[in-house]
């Protein structure tokens, strides 16, 4: 345990991602099995326990410490491994140190009773790094800046092989991954138990920069609409004994089949399709707040399907039946995709249609009124557009000169600051959580109403700035949260930048911000002249 | 007397009203009481100062000699008094000439701490508690999840640092007055015999330490020109510098930054330190309680920090306690926020 707890401690400071590579894969190298196996699947989301909860480690916890105190602490830190970490009092004489596959092994097997006493036992006999390290383990979430495909990328470098390679036979292995390791090392042949539905890794685009269009020729490219949902890849495979398998990755490759049973069932075509997913009902995409009830879902309800109904709206196949195509250019890959979502035929799945156009005058024209250049009543779900050369081949990662994003020019409001609350991760113990208002007439005269909340836009060095206004115009603490200095001559104007808008039932100010972040900080305007609710209602979809 | 009548928070800082006199102040005033040289403590253009010698010192070296029309050493332990009120600085361990002052009129006794840490520190005197009625403290560190681990195991992870990659320069952030010497002298005293390099901005400090004879070795300021030849040498910079352009023309750098900060991982990756030493200048929360029990006393004030928690703490203990929420003390990042000199513009009304 003590060995792996430092890989996660060397990680979590390391910022360079050669560098988290090496010290990976040195660790991997040298560390035997079966404990490089369960850090690899730790790594990779691969351990999941049953009955360990994050519920039980504040239990604990709780028997152990002051409650306020505790609060405050978690507050200040961020993060909740590191504070139970950090607060977990020092016992001494305490068992030996436990060794990883003996934790992963307690973890599994233990029963909801026994299980808190085990913890602790575990706890008490840890330094802090060890404690973090099991905490974090147990609560399931590393946040240390490892991927899975990092992780995996590190694995497929001791044995000198390319990472897709270990993709593919990476569904097929269980932890502690001993077949695998056996493979890299050359002491056994390449694992017999590929999977039929891997996650290839997704191409990426860069952002459209001013002067851009002057290198670029319309007629090299084709355009689409920038959907406002999840990218996503739906793969579908057969296995040698003739049943299908069906994943749906996240960008980065994470399997969120588990939240999308209505999309896995319509796949039932061998391949690989790269799209967006969204909630489609009566005829048109929905709002990313809409999609936002179907995320993140540990189960989904009957009721859910038929009120979210999932959608991939897709723009490009990566592999057709048993063939890979990604080397093919896109235009050939575009006539693949309409035959093969032709012949799928799934209510679930539709192609993502090219915005028609002959010169760039044309394209700015459509992407400013999407409603009438294509998009009709989907139009509210369009954030921009993207433009993808013809000739490009599906490449991994970021690739210069193929793909760009046109986004939208996002909306500007000026609005006061009127909350803020401790941030966590990256921004713990700063005050980087701000909730901020716009005025409306009420009958006692103009007041601030809160229309949203962001955490982030702002530089490091403006953060530190925002963090002391809050400290010196604090009015009121409720809990963790500041009340700060809002009124007509005196407070913080923040310029909001956001990419729409929608009706809300949750706000009191009946709107919700979609993705809103601080373009500005108005260190120069009074709050008096921050804008009106009214001119946020105008920006609402009709 | 009642304890309101003898020390008061005010926007300027704690003010007694019988002596006529501040202390710390963060704005101009007539008559400071200075607990040390920490610039948010010890701020320019008051009429009169009394501080310890080694303070005064400080100052000038910071402000030049004008930064005060009058001034008056305050002899450790002897009684200096103002008005009906009897003023008596005693050691606070925390840097080189730090003070608790202690403020006593009609048989009520204050001590006003300053900031302090109880862990030994070989370039100052150590904290000495006195027994008092009220105890007025920091809470830089005021949470349980602040204790920090030994200095010396800390400085000890900076050397084997140093042994595991001998061709890359360690550039430790650390603060210009007190915590780069201290970590100086503990590098020394871990039998490190190499020069030590330091930035410009720690020169003048550095020297007067030496001066007062704390024991820091060899020092060598670092040449623009020769930042390439410095690899496998320990370079110490202010905090500011780790990120700076500066810090990246020495060979394959490993950035360390020497503060109790870095005990929360988030705090030292924001400033994308890849060896955090937990070394302090403040009492961690442990020495904050043993602290307040030693003086038994049986009010807390507690001046700036975490307040909130080490308030609460008392009360589970049977202590009365109260947050002044004094604004403007940040010790140059040692507590937050970070503060240039003359920059506190308090806003936030006394209790």
């Amino acid at each position: 345990m003590n060995r792996f707890a430092w890989l996660l401690d060397r990680l979590a400071y390391e910022p360079r991602r050669n560098a988290k590579l090496a010290l990976i894969a040195d660790y991997l190298r040298s560390t035997p099995d079966p404990d490089r196996g369960y850090a690899l699947a730790a790594m990779t989301g691969g351990l999941v326990f049953q009955n360990a909860k994050p519920g039980l480690v504040r239990a604990l916890i709780a028997e152990r410490t002051d409650p306020v105190l505790f609060a405050l602490s978690y507050d200040y830190v961020g993060d909740l491994s590191e504070t139970v970490a950090l607060m977990w009092p020092a016992k001494h004489g305490a068992n030996a140190v436990p060794h990883l596959p003996e934790v992963v092994a307690g973890l599994r097997n233990s029963g909801k009773t026994e299980l808190p006493r085990l913890i602790a036992s575990w706890l008490d006999a840890l330094d802090e790094t060890g404690r973090w390290a099991l905490l974090k383990l147990i609560t399931g979430a590393l946040r240390i800046g490892v991927s899975a495909r990092l992780a995996k990328t590190a694995a497929a470098s001791i044995g000198g092989i390319a990472p897709d390679e270990v993709e593919h036979v990476w569904h097929g292995l269980e932890p502690p991954y001993t077949e695998l390791f056996a493979w890299l090392e050359g002491r056994a042949p390449r694992p017999q138990a590929t999977d039929p539905a891997p996650f290839r890794p997704v191409m990426l685009s860069h952002a459209l920069e001013d002067g851009d269009f002057a290198k670029l020729d319309p007629a090299a490219f084709q355009a689409e609409w920038k959907w406002d949902g999840i990218r996503v890849q739906a793969v579908s495979g057969t296995r040698p004994d003739g049943t299908r398998v069906t994943r749906l990755y996240s960008r980065t490759g994470e399997d969120i089949g588990a939240s999308f049973p209505d999309i896995l069932e319509a796949l039932l075509l061998d391949g690989a399709l790269d799209g967006e997913l969204l909630v489609r009902r009566e005829e048109a995409v929905q709002s990313f707040n809409t999609l936002q009830q179907r995320l993140n879902r540990k189960s989904v309800t009957p009721k859910m399907l038929a009120e979210y109904p999932a959608h991939i709206r897709a723009y490009d196949l990566l592999v057709d039946g048993e063939e890979d195509i990604r080397e093919l250019p896109l235009g050939e890959r575009r006539k693949r995709l309409e035959n093969f979502v032709s012949r799928l035929a799934s209510p679930a799945v539709d192609l993502s249609p090219p915005i028609p156009f002959g010169s760039w005058e044309e394209l700015t024209a459509a992407r400013a009124d999407p409603a009438s250049a294509g998009a009709g009543a989907d139009a509210e779900a369009v954030e921009g557009c993207m433009l993808k050369r013809l000739d490009s081949p599906y490449l991994p990662g970021r690739p210069k000169g193929y793909w760009y994003k046109w986004k939208r020019d996002a909306r500007l409001v000026d609005c006061v600051l009127m909350y803020a609350q401790r941030g966590h991760g990256k921004r713990s113990s700063f005050y980087s959580d701000f909730t901020f208002g716009v005025w409306r007439t009420s009958p006692e005269g103009d007041e601030l109403v809160p229309v949203g909340k962001a955490y982030f836009g702002f530089t490091d060095e403006e953060l530190v700035e925002l963090d002391r206004f809050v400290r010196r115009n604090t009015l009121n603490r409720f809990g963790p949260v500041r009340e700060v200095t809002h009124e007509a001559g005196s407070g913080l104007v923040l310029e909001v930048a956001f990419e729409g808008l929608q009706r809300s039932t949750r706000h009191k100010s009946g709107l919700a911000m979609r993705f809103p972040r601080i373009s500005r900080i108005r260190w120069d305007k009074p709050p008096r002249e921050a804008d009106r609710i009214e001119a946020l209602e105008q920006l609402l979809p009709a | 007397m009642r304890p309101s009548e003898l020390l008061i928070p005010t926007p300027a800082g704690l003010y007694c009203p019988p002596a006529d006199i501040h202390i710390d102040p963060v704005r101009p005033v007539a008559r400071a009481l200075i607990t040390h040289g920490h610039s948010d403590h010890a701020r320019a253009g008051h009429g009169a100062v009394l501080a310890t010698r080694e303070t005064l010192a400080i100052m000038a070296l910071r402000y030049g000699e004008g930064f005060t029309s009058s001034q008056q050493v305050a002899e450790p332990g002897a009684v200096t008094r103002i008005g009906s009120v009897d003023f008596r600085f005693v050691p606070a361990g925390h840097v080189l000439g730090s003070a608790q002052i202690v403020v006593e009129c009609n048989g009520l006794r204050i001590v006003v701490s300053g900031d302090y840490k109880r862990e030994r520190d070989p370039t100052c005197a150590g904290f000495e508690p006195v027994p008092c009625d009220i105890f007025i403290t920091e809470a830089t560190f005021g949470l349980p999840v602040f204790r920090h681990p030994p200095a010396r195991e800390e400085v000890n992870k900076l050397l084997e640092s140093v042994r595991l990659f001998p061709e890359r320069t360690h550039i430790v952030g650390a603060y210009a007055l007190g915590k780069a010497q201290r970590v100086m002298a503990l590098i020394r005293e871990a039998g490190y015999e190499r020069p030590i390099h330091i930035h410009g901005a720690l020169a003048t400090l550095t020297e007067f330490y030496e001066e007062e004879g704390a024991p820091l070795g060899e020092t060598r300021l670092v040449a623009a020109s020769e930042r390439k030849a410095l690899g496998g040498e320990i370079v110490l910079c202010p905090p500011s510098a780790i990120q700076d352009l500066w810090a990246r023309k020495f060979p394959d750098p490993v950035t360390a930054f020497a503060s109790g900060w870095m005990r929360v991982r988030a705090r030292a990756r924001q400033r994308g330190v890849e060896l955090p030493l937990i070394i302090s200048d403040h009492a961690d929360w442990d020495d904050l309680q043993a602290t307040i029990h030693e003086t038994g006393a049986g009010e807390i004030w507690v001046t700036h920090g975490e307040a909130d928690a080490l308030v609460h703490w008392c009360g589970t203990v049977g202590l009365k306690a109260k947050p002044l929420h004094l604004v403007g003390y940040g010790d140059e990042g040692e507590a937050e926020p970070e503060l240039a000199p003359n920059e506190a513009t308090p806003s936030e009304a006394p209790p």
